[in-house]
């Protein structure tokens, strides 16, 4: 037997041993559907548009895009953004990360805090709060300066804004990379007699070099993504993810949407394919390294002393800018009358609750459904052999770095007509824009990717023995995954939760494209508010949302703590 | 009383691809194992015996051959869907149980009624002496005490054949030996057919009926421990249990029944059954049927080492060194490195490696 034949035979034996297991059989068969329907599709079908114009497949969209100077500009302003804002929030973050690493500083868990903001808010309230303090009736440029003619719209507005919003990112991961570093190898480094200084440039630098160039490659993939904060704070200066929205939906220009949706695609795709390719393998610290013992910190005060009032003052200003917004929705009118008033929560519970409902509900149906099925996807991933389970890995992870705008223009174009199943009259999928269910679903892919690798970490770190001995007890996949999967990986099952729940909620850039009449939703209702210069109302909303995200969330901790009580006792998975 | 299953395996194959590596872990395999028997597959690490172990569980397909259980052909049957159960290396205790739910909960996927599944596994944990601990989980125990749990959880089942896969590896040495006899009490009383992958030679011999040496995928041979010990088949065999001296001899002649064979110049009359005349082989000589109360042969004491019960020695021969160990040294004429030292060997514990 050749080895192309071996390789087919033992793929024959895999599909057999699934088909002998329909359960198994039908959810892998179904998790193929959606992620071939709702991720490969909409590409595919963005791809498709961007060749043809005026019927014809031709290169003349991407002309229009790569010569029109307007579209030029766009596009190397996206880049510009992306790298001037990726340096500047890696270099607050990592500043951020060494020292609470390696000094003993307090307020620690005001870091993580800060870090959590972004996450439980939508993404245009810090460029909406720097609006408040630096814009033409701002609190600082007009208010406290007398500066009239100061403007924050622009490239510098929307630096200031995407680098408070992103460095958290960067803190985040260089935290964790910091803290794996085996104290051991940098008191080594002492022992043979380098100073603190040379320590760090000579080990704890190099060790951190690989997961540097992955924070700055995320934060980049996230700033050239970004939607909200250029259309907020933007201007004149317009990205490519603001422009794929006016032509697409504005001017009705699909060509020309679609050739920039690509260009601003395969720069995301390629510099994710950097980040986990090739960085990620040249990573020196391992993911099971064990540290033996505590770091030393540095407590000499004369440095920690100024730091911490860095640190802190920074904090603060960021926290700051958050906080003016519930501040803002009591206020008659920001700049010129700053009289108390309820006017605006007044308005929305008269004339404006709709989108708050509705987000509220699609959201939790949405939230569900994510929770499981993307810990369905990590059991298949981690645990099953079947032909796709690569194509479903690949295109799940892969979904974490498509722009928002993107998928958003792609279910636009894609689902105004009725798909069959081929060669015969029986519907698979109705036409969905306007319904619920392209938003609960644009939910769902958003949220997916970061569901299915965590799902994927826990259960790598979980021994396959004890899944397997459930196996040899007479359970099937279904049975164990209900069982003994889930509640062993529920840490990550919960998290994946409270993630997607706060993604859905707060998610601007996919369902800008898919509301409807009858489906408003609450971060488009806030854009237009912004838009007509409804700002109280806008922060009213905001404020709202954030209630709802951080209430569903405390609500999910405590539900998780309880449980976390009952896994102390179970003990720790080994 | 259950009925317990014969396992036989043919022409079993299992080639592992990935990439462009090939691996041939299991090659053309054959093998019988009677009903209650209980069989260890042992072998050095990369010899098979685990993929094998996970083919009769199902874990694995087998690329060709067949695995009947009693005389159903399993080779692509899942796990659940064939009468096995089986005790893992690590335990493999689902950790959000406690020891009762652990146990309790292959009885439950069968969805036997409640009373059943009480009474079972109340008498499991009886047999097993571990009443007081139906409510701990598995994070409350030491690695013991959650192999017995193992232990019942896989018992309990009544399956027609019980897989060990390497259960004690993880355990200290003192609990080690606590824990074989155990196990081989159990499985005495029980009666079950058992099969057992282990690479440590002493758990083999003390537990088996019968023995599977694998190497490189294949069976050196099977036998019983005493067998396996005394007639290896080879030098591997010879070597990999128990230490041996293979040293080159002249077949004098023999004719089936009785042969006499010349070592080192002195002719020794063996039972071994070997046809032939005047011609080169190979004997197996274990270290502690050396005997030191006559001088046939003279040595040169090249490391002479006292470890207690015994005393070892490697001793120069003709250019050959052999390895002997003499038992009990107290108060005997003891060689110290370089000196001259005479020895003979039992006429009946030389085997003879049948290279044809």
């Amino acid at each position: 037997m050749n080895d192309i034949r071996l390789k087919i035979d033992q793929e024959l034996k895999h599909i057999k041993k699934i088909t002998n297991d329909p359960t198994l059989l039908i959810t892998v068969l179904f998790s193929i559907f959606v992620v071939s329907f709702f991720v490969l599709v909409p590409l595919s079908n963005v791809l498709k548009e961007s060749f043809t114009s005026q019927g014809d497949m031709n290169l003349n969209n991407y002309k229009a895009a790569l010569t029109r100077s307007g579209n030029v500009a766009v596009i190397f302003n996206t880049i510009k953004l992306g790298l001037v804002t990726a340096t500047l929030a890696l270099i607050i973050g990592f500043f951020f990360a060494y020292t609470t690493s390696y000094m003993t500083i307090k307020g620690k868990r005001l870091f993580d805090f800060i870090a959590m903001l972004p996450i439980i808010s939508p993404p245009f309230v810090v460029a909406l709060s720097a609006i408040l303090l630096f814009g033409r009736q701002g609190l600082i440029t007009r208010g406290l300066l007398g500066i009239r003619d100061y403007e924050i719209y622009g490239f510098h507005g929307l630096v200031l804004v995407q680098v408070l919003s992103f460095f958290p990112i960067a803190y985040l991961m260089l935290v964790g990379l910091l803290q794996k570093i085996d104290p051991s190898v940098e008191e080594a480094s002492r022992d043979l007699g380098a100073s603190r200084l040379k320590v760090f440039t000579s080990v704890t630098f190099p060790l951190v070099v690989p997961g540097i160039g992955n924070a700055f490659l995320l934060v980049f993939i996230q700033s050239i993504a970004d939607f909200a904060n250029p259309v907020v704070i933007g201007g004149n200066f317009t990205t490519i993810a603001v422009k794929i929205y006016q032509e697409g939906i504005g001017n009705f220009q699909l060509g020309i949407a679609t050739a920039l949706a690509m260009i601003l695609l395969s720069l995301s795709i390629s510099m994710f394919v950097i980040q986990r390719f090739y960085i990620n393998k040249k990573s020196y610290i391992t993911v099971t390294g064990k540290i033996s013992r505590k770091r030393e910190l540095i407590s000499d005060r004369i440095v920690t002393v100024p730091v911490t009032v860095l640190l802190v003052t920074m904090t603060l200003f960021v926290i700051g800018m958050y906080i003016l917004i519930p501040v803002n929705s009591f206020v008659k009118l920001w700049g010129i009358n700053y009289t108390p008033t309820l006017d605006h929560y007044k308005y929305i519970f008269k004339f404006g609750m709709d989108p708050v409902l509705q987000t509220t509900i699609l959201s939790v149906i949405a939230t569900f459904i994510t929770g499981f099925f993307s810990m369905i996807i990590a059991f298949l991933i981690v645990r099953k052999r079947f032909i796709g389970r690569t194509f479903i890995e690949f295109t799940t992870v892969m979904a974490m770095a498509i722009p928002g705008t993107i998928i958003g223009l792609g279910y636009v174009i894609s689902y105004n007509k009725t798909y069959y199943i081929p060669f015969t009259n029986i519907t698979l999928i109705p036409p969905l824009t306007g319904t619920a269910l392209i938003i609960i679903v644009a939910f769902i892919i958003r949220s997916l990717p970061v569901g299915v690798r965590s799902g994927m970490s826990s259960l790598q770190q979980i021994d396959p023995s004890i899944e397997e001995a459930a196996s040899i007890l007479g359970a099937s996949s279904q049975k164990i995954f209900f069982s003994v999967t889930l509640p062993m990986i529920k840490e990550a099952f919960f998290s994946g939760l409270i993630y997607s729940f706060a993604r859905s909620m707060t998610l601007v850039s996919t369902i800008i494209f898919l509301i409807s009449a009858k489906w408003k939703l609450l971060t488009p209702a806030v854009m237009e508010n912004i838009d007509t210069g409804r700002i109280g109302i806008a922060s009213a909303y905001c404020t709202m949302l954030i209630i709802i995200v951080s209430i569903v969330m405390i609500f999910m901790k405590i539900v998780t703590s309880k449980l976390g009580i009952q896994n102390e006792n179970s003990g720790d998975v080994q | 009383m259950k009925e317990f299953k014969k396992v036989e395996i043919k022409n079993l194959t299992k080639i592992f691809i990935s990439g462009k590596n090939k691996v041939k872990a299991v090659d053309n395999l054959n093998l019988v194992i009677e009903p209650g028997e209980f069989v260890c597959l042992l072998g050095p690490s990369g010899c098979g015996k685990t993929t094998m172990l996970r083919m009769l569980a199902g874990f694995e397909v087998p690329t060709t051959g067949n695995i009947f259980i009693g005389n159903k052909d399993v080779a692509n049957l899942t796990p659940d869907k064939r009468d096995t159960a089986m005790v893992f290396q690590n335990y493999a205790l689902f950790p959000h149980m406690n020891v009762f739910d652990n146990i309790a909960y292959g009885l439950k996927v069968q969805k036997r009624p409640k009373a059943e599944i009480n009474e079972r596994v109340e008498k499991i944990l009886k047999l097993m002496k571990m009443d007081d601990f139906a409510t701990r989980v598995p994070s409350q125990m030491s690695g013991g005490q959650q192999q017995r749990v193992s232990l019942a959880r896989a018992l309990i089942m009544n399956s027609g054949v019980l897989l060990f896969d390497e259960p004690l590896s993880n355990l200290d040495a003192k609990l080690r030996l606590h824990m074989r006899d155990e196990i081989r009490k159990l499985q005495k009383e029980v009666g079950i057919t058992s099969i057992y992958v282990t690479h440590d030679q002493a758990e083999a011999m003390s537990l088996s009926d019968k023995v599977v040496i694998m190497k490189d995928g294949k069976i050196m041979q099977v036998g019983s421990p005493i067998e396996i010990y005394q007639r290896p088949n080879s030098e591997f065999v010879a070597k990999f249990i128990g230490r041996a001296n293979i040293l080159k001899a002249k077949l004098i002649a023999g004719d089936g029944n009785s042969a006499t064979i010349n070592i080192f110049g002195h002719e020794y009359p063996s039972k071994e059954d070997l046809n032939g005349k005047s011609k080169e082989i190979e004997i197996v000589v274990r270290p502690e049927t050396i005997k030191f109360d006559k001088k046939t042969h003279e040595g040169t004491v090249l490391k002479s080492v006292f470890m207690g019960e015994n005393h070892e020695y490697e001793i120069e021969v003709n250019g050959q060194v052999i390895e002997a160990v003499l038992s009990n040294p107290h108060g005997k004429d003891i060689k110290s490195v370089g000196e001259r030292i005479g020895f003979t060997f039992d006429h009946e514990a030389l085997h003879i490696i049948d290279n044809d």
